[in-house]
Formats: structure tokens, sequence, C-alpha cells
């Protein structure tokens, strides 16, 4: 058992290792098949290790070797396999694994194939140190890892600036939220002398510290700053949008299945600190709305089928943060899990579109592609009623549990969750009609070439769009599940780790909340319907009138350019005072000053200058070595 | 004796190289520098099984002054002679293939300051102290000024100016200090003994002027002014040599002469300095980020990652030290790395200008990914020696003075702007007509680059062995000034 959880990081690891070092000498055949290989590898891995979970409850810890040793401070490197990191490891192998198979078709062409493929297997690698690591220490390796290969795939079109600024950015902007996580490891090991998750979640240890509420509540704050960072949320989810300059496959692998979701997998890891602090809870929660409110609305006008998605996920991962933010961890994760799968399924499907609209992403240009592509558009329909949570589809069985917890809990919370969701269904089938239905709006030329993606790009959607299908029926809803005899697998499966959710709704009421909001969510959608495909409404062009609350809408509020001025172009001017001013004017002034005054000791180093000056040096070495045998 | 054998071998080698190098100058200066590595490995394991009898020397020198020719080595002692005897081949290596004149010389001055860097490493007598670090200043002179860019003898006069300052009060401390001591001796526990009887507001002062010498020589906000012009001028391996090992002097000196001299007064006023060093890193890190010229942008970050190593040692636990030994290893390849890469890049564009450059990764890519494994591990990224070294610091720092340690952790932030921005301006992007024709890196280059990537990787994934050399006599200094 301690051998499979070893080796699961390993395999990406080796095919990064390959691909990296023969590069050129590898053909780019190989290359896919390497890259695919290592990680399928390590999901039956993980296949197995999630199977040995489900028996019982028996985490595994693997010490692999002592990392940083310090004093009283000590980190191995060291990974737990326990029902968490095991869910997390099969999304992550199960969706990476499709995304590289559908990469090899989409990166063809690419002259960066092999750089891709090793960055996209190191990537694998670290987000699976991030979800196997025993201690925070480890957790950050990965959570470091992956912000670096992110970086590398944003721009990985480097020859643009644009997309290397949006790298940058990405970069930046997580290392921000690093800051909080970094603090907050110091604030653990001070106050509970250890980093290990063993040590610190064995029950009854954080008790029996007796460390004060408030510094447990900067402990989680802290932490939570580490996870808005990485997962997008208010104020730091700017980077999001921007990184869907890299290729549309990183954007489903890095920027919607997997590191985003890092920040809820920190939170879930850390649940038993994070539900002592209900302060933090309650912040945790109002980030959440605000940023899935935020990221709903934002997507309502864009025009950039990426962008669209960018934002949805950004929604979607604020819905997630708004349960953690009620205690229903497993609920949040639960949503990870299929939000991983459509998402990645409508990513994907955006790219099978983009590649046959030859790089076009502007969804204004497109129009009927249905007709072109069968395929794309029957998978991409799947994704579409599952992010919008139509029963029976994966969406509707998460995001009704987050909506229930909601309920339990704070009747606005709910209403404001039903507006997100209902959002979320106007801004994706606005996205769905307006690509493939009515008419075709972009060129001849574009019309001409449009073309279905080859199998190895249309299979992997066929078996996201599967398990978008199926994938929510492991966690029915508990109450109609009770009276139906249904177990909540899912629940049951991380129960050990994350608790039992807290509140439980009657059947009846459950029943009445899943009508009401699948009726809503119709009526949305026909309302999109009849705007989109009978009144073949199309966005208008980016310079027509439109009234100020759509400018502001389309213009994603300035929140970019208010960074700008608020933080960017003052520090900037801040920089360049402290050199111009304070450094070169002030401090070398006064040193001058001082020259000045003993220029005698200048001639000294005129005379240096004559002759040779070598010797000079030696005879002045010489002299003292003289000086040193004479006295000894 | 070994330790006599570890200053008298690069000294006299020097002299080999300076009257009879003039033919086979490269192959000896390595050789000889590899040598002087091997020693220092072998007196390594002399320390590490136990027999550090070999390893000191306590002969009386100028007995009427009570100075003696104490030299010895423990675990921090040994570190440090690790890191110059490690890095001074690798400096020569570098230089290689660059074309100065009368490099015979160059090498002879690079070895002497070798010796007497090491020598003051080892030295275990204030005076013998104070002397290796005057001689070492020697040679460095000579080399910006036969060596040098544009400008070099105002610069040289600046840093002049300064280190005259600096060892003066230095100088003042140790005289100090000595005066109190029962017996008049400079030997290193006399002075700490007499050192930790003075009053309060006395070890204060003493602590200031000893901080004041090392705050110019690392250098620390605001006494760095000499530091950025100086390191343009100097030629590369002059300023790998100022950068990499020389500032290690002056942190060094700090765990050794002022941490067990000073404790009640570094407890009491131990704070400015760490605050002074606080902002040195902000301040230094801002500065880093408007800079135009690549060799400006990474003095600026030089002073930034120096602030966090002086603040850690500074702050006085096991983890802080712990970490400045670890950073000072990493801060001296990682430097290196990044001159080297500057050099690279001029020898073949005739300029450091970040805007004139770009699109480089397109040409090289090779040379491209080495720099930025290299920029990878100035920021503390995990599984990169620099990230050991700045975790342990800033959790060290933090433990001791929260806030100042939450400060100084921002240069995980600002690290990323300026390395990155330096990056893309020079690597990413469009090719230019400067840039198009790039002749790709060639071998020893390629050569060079890698071993300081496998340094930098190897001690980021297993520090552990390397964190086991000071770790002792780390414990031993703090059990001491508790």
């Amino acid at each position: 058992m301690e051998q499979l959880v070893k080796l699961i990081p390993l395999f990406p690891l080796i095919s990064f290792a390959i691909i990296g070092l023969l590069n050129r000498k590898l053909t780019k055949r190989h290359t896919a098949i390497f890259a695919c290989v290592g990680v399928l590898i390590s999901f039956i891995d993980s296949v197995l290790i999630f199977y040995s979970q489900s028996q019982f409850y028996h985490p595994v810890e693997v010490v692999i070797f002592d990392w940083i040793v310090a004093g009283d401070f000590k980190t191995t490197f060291s990974f737990l396999a326990d029902p968490l990191s095991s869910v997390f490891l099969m999304v992550i192998t199960g969706v990476g694994f499709l995304i590289h198979v559908f990469s090899v078709g989409y990166m063809k062409g690419d002259d960066g194939f092999r750089r891709f493929f090793a960055y996209l297997n190191l990537f694998i690698f670290f987000m699976l140190v991030l979800v196997l690591g025993n201690n925070f220490l480890v957790m950050f390796i990965g959570w470091e890892g992956v912000g670096f290969c992110s970086f590398m795939l944003i721009g990985f079109w480097f020859k643009e600036s644009k997309n290397n600024d949006a790298a940058k950015k990405a970069f930046v902007m997580n290392r921000i939220g690093d800051l909080g996580f970094l603090i907050a490891m110091c604030l653990i090991f001070f106050n509970l002398g250890s980093l290990n998750y063993t040590t610190l979640f064995q029950p009854g240890f954080i008790a029996s510290k007796q460390i004060d509420m408030q510094t447990m509540t900067l402990i989680t704050c802290c932490l939570f700053v580490g996870a808005m960072g990485k997962s997008a949320q208010i104020p730091l989810y700017t980077w999001l949008p921007d990184a869907m300059a890299g290729p549309t496959p990183v954007s489903a692998l890095i920027h919607a299945a997997t590191m985003v979701t890092a920040g809820i997998y920190m939170v879930a890891r850390t649940n038993i600190m994070f539900s002592l602090t209900p302060d933090t809870m309650v912040f945790v929660s109002v980030i959440g709305i605000s940023t899935a409110l935020l990221g709903a609305i934002i997507g309502l006008f864009q025009t950039d089928i990426k962008k669209v998605l960018a934002y949805s996920t950004v929604s979607q991962l604020g819905l997630m943060f708004l349960a953690l933010g009620l205690g229903a961890y497993t609920a949040a994760v639960f949503h990870v899990v299929t939000h991983a799968f459509f998402k990645a399924l409508l990513f994907l499907g955006s790219g099978s579109v983009i590649h046959a609209m030859g790089g076009e992403q502007d969804i204004r240009k497109m129009g009927g592609l249905k007709k072109a592509m069968p395929l794309t558009y029957a998978t991409f329909l799947i994704g579409t009623i599952a992010i919008s949570g139509l029963p029976p589809l994966a969406g509707f069985f998460s995001k009704d549990q987050i909506l229930s917890e909601a309920f339990a809990h704070n009747k606005v919370l709910f209403a404001l969750g039903l507006l997100v969701s209902l959002m979320t269904v106007f801004y994706m089938f606005r996205l769905l009609y307006l690509t493939f239905h009515g008419s075709f709006r972009g060129t001849h030329e574009q019309e001409h070439h449009l073309h279905e993606s080859p199998a190895n790009m249309t299979v992997p959607l066929i078996i996201l769009a599967i398990c978008a299908v199926f994938a929510g029926f492991i966690g029915f809803p508990h109450a109609l599940g009770e009276y139906l005899g249904i177990h909540n697998l899912f629940d049951a499966y991380l129960r050990p780790v994350l608790g039992s959710s807290s509140s439980h709704l009657s059947v009846g009421t459950e029943l009445a909340l899943m009508s009401v909001t699948t009726l809503l969510i119709i009526v949305v959608m026909l309302y999109a319907r009849h705007l989109f495909v009978v009144k073949k409404q199309v966005p208008a062009a980016d310079d027509a009138p439109a009234s100020a609350f759509k400018k502001l809408v389309y213009g994603k509020f300035f929140v970019d350019e208010l960074y700008d001025r608020l933080f960017t172009k003052p520090f900037d001017r801040f920089s360049g005072f402290l050199q111009e001013q304070v450094d070169l004017r002030f401090l070398n002034g006064i040193v001058d000053g001082v020259g000045k005054l003993t220029t005698k000791t200048g001639q000294t180093v005129r005379l240096l200058q004559n002759g040779n000056t070598g010797m000079y040096a030696i005879a002045f070495v010489f002299a003292i070595l003289l000086l040193f045998i004479i006295f000894i | 004796m070994l330790t006599l054998l570890l200053i008298l071998i690069p000294f006299i080698s020097a002299f080999l190289l300076y009257f009879f190098g003039s033919r086979q100058v490269r192959p000896m200066a390595i050789a000889f520098s590899l040598v002087e590595f091997a020693t220092a490995l072998y007196a390594l394991s002399l320390l590490q099984s136990g027999r550090t009898e070999l390893l000191s020397m306590n002969v009386p020198w100028l007995s009427s002054l009570g100075i003696s020719f104490h030299i010895a080595m423990d675990g921090i002692s040994m570190l440090m002679v690790l890191l110059t005897t490690a890095l001074v081949p690798l400096i020569v290596y570098a230089s290689f293939n660059r074309n100065y004149n009368n490099y015979h010389t160059l090498y002879a001055m690079m070895l002497l300051m070798q010796s007497a860097i090491i020598g003051s490493f080892v030295a275990m007598d204030g005076f013998l102290f104070y002397l290796f670090w005057e001689i070492s200043l020697i040679p460095i002179f000579f080399i910006i000024l036969m060596w040098g860019g544009a400008g070099r003898q105002k610069i040289t006069f600046r840093f002049f100016i300064y280190t005259l300052l600096g060892s003066l009060f230095m100088l003042l401390a140790l005289i100090y200090v000595y005066l109190h001591t029962p017996e008049r001796s400079f030997d290193i526990q006399a002075l700490y003994a007499a050192g930790r009887a003075l009053p309060l507001h006395a070890q204060g002062l003493v602590m200031a002027s000893f901080f004041l010498a090392f705050a110019i020589k690392m250098p620390i906000f605001p006494f760095h002014t000499w530091q950025p012009d100086t390191y343009y001028t100097a030629p590369t391996p002059g300023v790998m040599m100022l950068s990499g090992i020389m500032s290690k002097m002056a942190t060094y000196g700090l765990i050794r002469w002022v941490l067990p001299m000073v404790p009640a007064g570094l407890h009491e006023y131990g704070y400015i300095a760490v605050g002074l060093s606080v902002i040195s890193v902000i301040y230094a890190s801002c500065i880093s980020i408007v800079q135009k010229d690549y060799k400006y942008l990474i003095a600026y970050a030089s002073i930034a990652h120096v602030g966090l190593i002086s603040a850690g040692i500074l702050s006085a636990n096991s983890q802080s030290l712990q970490g400045a030994m670890m950073e000072m290893l990493s801060h001296g390849i990682n430097t290196i790395g990044l001159f080297f890469v500057y050099d690279i890049i001029v020898l073949r564009t005739g300029t450091s200008e970040m805007k004139k450059l770009g699109g480089i990764r397109g040409i090289d890519s090779k040379f491209a990914f080495m720099f930025f494994i290299i920029i990878l591990s100035v920021v503390a990224l995990p599984f990169t020696n620099g990230f050991v070294g700045e975790f342990l610091l800033i959790l060290g720092i933090f433990k001791t003075y929260p806030i100042a340690g939450s400060v100084a952790a921002l240069s995980i932030i600002l690290g990323v702007v300026y390395m990155f921005r330096s990056f893309q301006t020079m690597m990413l992007g469009e090719t230019n007509e400067l840039t198009l024709n790039l002749r790709k890196m060639e071998r020893q280059e390629t050569i060079t680059l890698f071993i300081i990537i496998i340094l930098i990787i190897g001690m980021g994934v297993y520090p552990k062995p390397i964190l086991e050399i000071p770790e002792s006599s780390i414990q031993l200094l703090l059990q001491g000034i508790q």
C-alpha cells in the first residue's frame, strides 16, 4: 500500500524527465505516448488507493525522507493517502489523463509540442504532491510547483507579450496569497508545535494546546488568504480570466478542474481548524458568495468563449467556498468533483470549437456550429445542462446540496446562491445558443474549414460527458435518499475526514426546494432560448452604444484598471522615488560629500593607477606575509 | 594545522600563478582551487568524525599585546570555508572563455582574496580577524581598478571610503572590548567574556559599531550605496567574489563576533538592527523593480537577500540561524549564476539594458530554461536551495520578531515582480536585431550553469546534509547566549 502511494506522483515525474531531457530526440508520437501513459499509470494507481480507502478508513502515511530540519523544527517529505486525498487523486489523474489525450490532437501542429507535455506532466506531479502531502510544507511544494507550471503554460506562446503579462500576473497574485499561507505556517508551528497533519488533526490535539481564539482565527484567515490566491476569490481573482491566454487544454486542466480547486482542498484538509473559528467561517462564506455573484454577473455579457467559462469558474469556485464557509465540506468537495467533469468538458468543447474556427474565440463570429460539429455540440450541451443543475445530471446534485445547506443556515445566502445558479443557466445557454445554433457569422474561409475534431479529441469529450451525466448519483440528496433507501456514497466515503454535514432538511422541504429551483432553471433556459434562438439576438460590437450598466459589466467592473490605479502605479512611483531621490540623490550625495572632504585619499588612488598595479598588490601582500613570519 | 593549510594553499598558489603562470594559467588556477576544495572536504570529514584538534592551532604571536595566531573551525566556520572553496573553482571556471588582460594576475588576486577570506572565517582571535578582514580588501580594489568598467576610479574611491569607515568602527569596538579583558587578550573566548560583562548600554554601543562595519560590507540600507555601482563596474569574476563570497564575511562576522559577545545588547537593541535589515529587504526590492539594467537589478536583489540573512542572524534562534547559514550558501551560488547569465548576455550583445533585449528563449531555450531555474531559486520556490534558506529565515525572524518577519516575507512577492520582469523582458517576447543571431551557449557555459542548477535543486530537495554541518555549533552558540 505504501509503495502504491509513493509511486503515484513518480510516473508523471518520470515522463516529465524523459520528455524534458530527450526533447527533440523524441518524435511527437513518442512524446504523446510517454506523457499519456505516465498519467494513466498514476490513474490506475489512484483507483487502487481509492478503492482500498472505500473498504474501511485507514489513512496511509508514508515518510520518504527528512526534508528541512533545524533545531526543533522538523519536516519530512511525506505523503498521506486518506479518503480526501484519494478523491482529489482520482480527479487529478482521471481528468488529467483525458485532457492529456485531448491535447495530443489539439497541440498536434504546435512547435512546442514536447515542451507542452513536459510541463503538463510536471504540473500533474506537483498537483499530486499538493494533495498527497502530509504536512503544510509539502503541500506548499505542490502549491508553488503548480503555480510555476501554470506560469509556464499561461505564457506558453511566449512571443506575445500579452500572454507573458497574464502569466506574470497569475504568479504574482498567487504569491500574494502564498504570503498568507507562509505566515499561517509560521503561526501554526509556533502555536501548535508541528506542521504535520497526522499530528495536528488527531482528535483533541488542538484543544490540548489551549490556543486562544484570536490566534486560531488569525491562522485560519491567513490560510484562507492563501486559498483566495490559488482559487481566484475576491480580491485576488483577476488573474484567472487573464490566464485564458494559455492553450485551451491548460485552461481545462489547471484553470478549471484541478489547480484552482487547491484552495478548496486546503480548507477541507484543515476543516478541524476552520470549524473552530466561526468568524473565519462567516468571512469565507461572504467572500465565496460575493465572488460567485461577481463572476456570474460578469459572465452574463462576455463575448469570448473562454472568458465566459473563466468567469463561470470563478463563480463556481465561489459557490464551493460558500459551502465551506457553511461547514458543508463534503458538499464543497462534491462540487469540486462534478465541476471538474463538466467544466473540463466545457473547456475542451470550447477548445474543439476554437480548433475548428482556426483560433477564433469571439462567439459573435460563431453560430450554427452544431451541423459541422455534432459530437462537440452534443457533449457541450450535456456540459451546459450539467452546470445549469438540471436533474439528473451531476451539477444538479452538488449544487442542490450546497443550496440546501445554505437554506438551512441562512435564507439570504440561499437566495443569493439561487440567483447565481440562475445567472449561470442564462450565460451558459447564451453561450451554447450563440455558438452552436442559428447561422454562421464568421468569414467564408472559416466556414469552409469547419470540421469535427478527430477521435482523440472527441473521445475524451464523450467520456467526460458520461461522467457529467452520472457522477452526481454518488452524492444522492440526504433526506430524499433516506426516504428512497439510497445512500449518499460520497458523504459516507469522506465522513471520517470531513465529518457529516451539519444540517438535515425534511424530505418535504428538500423536494420543494428542488422543484422550485428546477422550475426556475427551466424558465431561465427558455428565456435564453427566446432571446438567442427565437429572436436571434447577437451581442453588439464593442464600440456600439450601450447602457452604462452594461458597459460597466462588460468592462468587468474595471477592477483591473482600479488595481492598476490603486496599487501598481503608486507602487511604481514610490519605487522610482526611492531610486531617484533617496538612493541616488540623498544617500550618494552624503557619501560623495564626505569623499570630497578627504581629497587627499584620492591621490593614493591615483598613484595606484600608474605602472604595474598588479605588482603593487603582490608586493603589498608579500610585505604582510613577511610581517607574519617575523612575528611568529 | 589543516586550517593553516587552507589559508596557505591559495596564498602560495597566488604567487605561483603570478610568477610562473603566464602560459598554463587556467589549468593551474583551476587545479589549485580544486586542491583547496579537496582539502576543505577533508577538513569536513575530520570535523564530522570529531577530530577537531587537527583543525585548530594556537600560537602566541604578539604576546605583549595579547594577540595570538589562533585559528580553528567549528561547524559554522566549516560551512563558510566550504562555500568559499567550492565557489572559487566555479568562478575561475566561469571565466575560462573570457579574455582578460593579464589574467594570471587576475587569478592570483582572486586566490589571494580567497586566502584572506578563509582566514577571516577561521580566525579565533579578534585582531587576526580584523587583519584578514582588511587584507581581503586589497585584491578586490585592484581587481576593480585594473579590470573594471567605466568610472571605476570614482566608484572604487567611494567603496574605499565606506570600507575605511566600517573598519574603523570595528577596530574601535574590538579595542574597546579588549581593554575590558582582564589579561588584555584578543582571544575570542576572552573577548566573549569581557563583552558579556559589559553594562547594557556599552554592549549596545559595541553591537552598533560591529553592525555598522558589517552593514557596510553586506550591505544594508542606508550604508549600501557603494554596492550597486561597484557591482556594476567590477569585472564578472570580481563581482562574483564580492557578492558570492565576500559579503558573507559580514554575515559570518555577525554570527561569530556579535551574537556571543554582546548577547544582552542584542536582546535590548537588536530590534533596531533587525528593523534596518528588514527595511533593507523592502527598500532594495522596490528599487530593483524599477531598474532598467539587469546588472543593477541583481545588485539590488542581492541587497534584499542579504538583508534577510542579516535579520535572521539577529533574530538569533535555531531556525533563523540555520536558515541564515543555508541562505548564505544559496545566495552565493545563485548570485554567481545570475552574474554569469549577465556575462553570457553581455558578451554576445554588448548590453545589459533589459529593454534592448528580448526573445532569447526562442533562440536558445536551454539557456533561458537554466536562467529560469536560477530565478526560481532566487524567488524561493520549494525544492530549490533558495526556499530552504528563505523559509527558515522567515520562520525564525517571525519567532523573535513577528511583525518584522511578516514584513520581510513580503520579499517573496516583490522578488517575483523584479526577477520575473527581468526574465520576461530579456528572454520572452519577439527577438530583435541584437538577439536575432545570438550565439548559443558554449560547452563551458552550459557546464557552468549546469553545475549551478544541480546545486540549486540538489540542495533544495535534500538539504539535510548541509543543514547538519553547522547544527551543533549553532546549538552551542545559542546555549551560550541564553
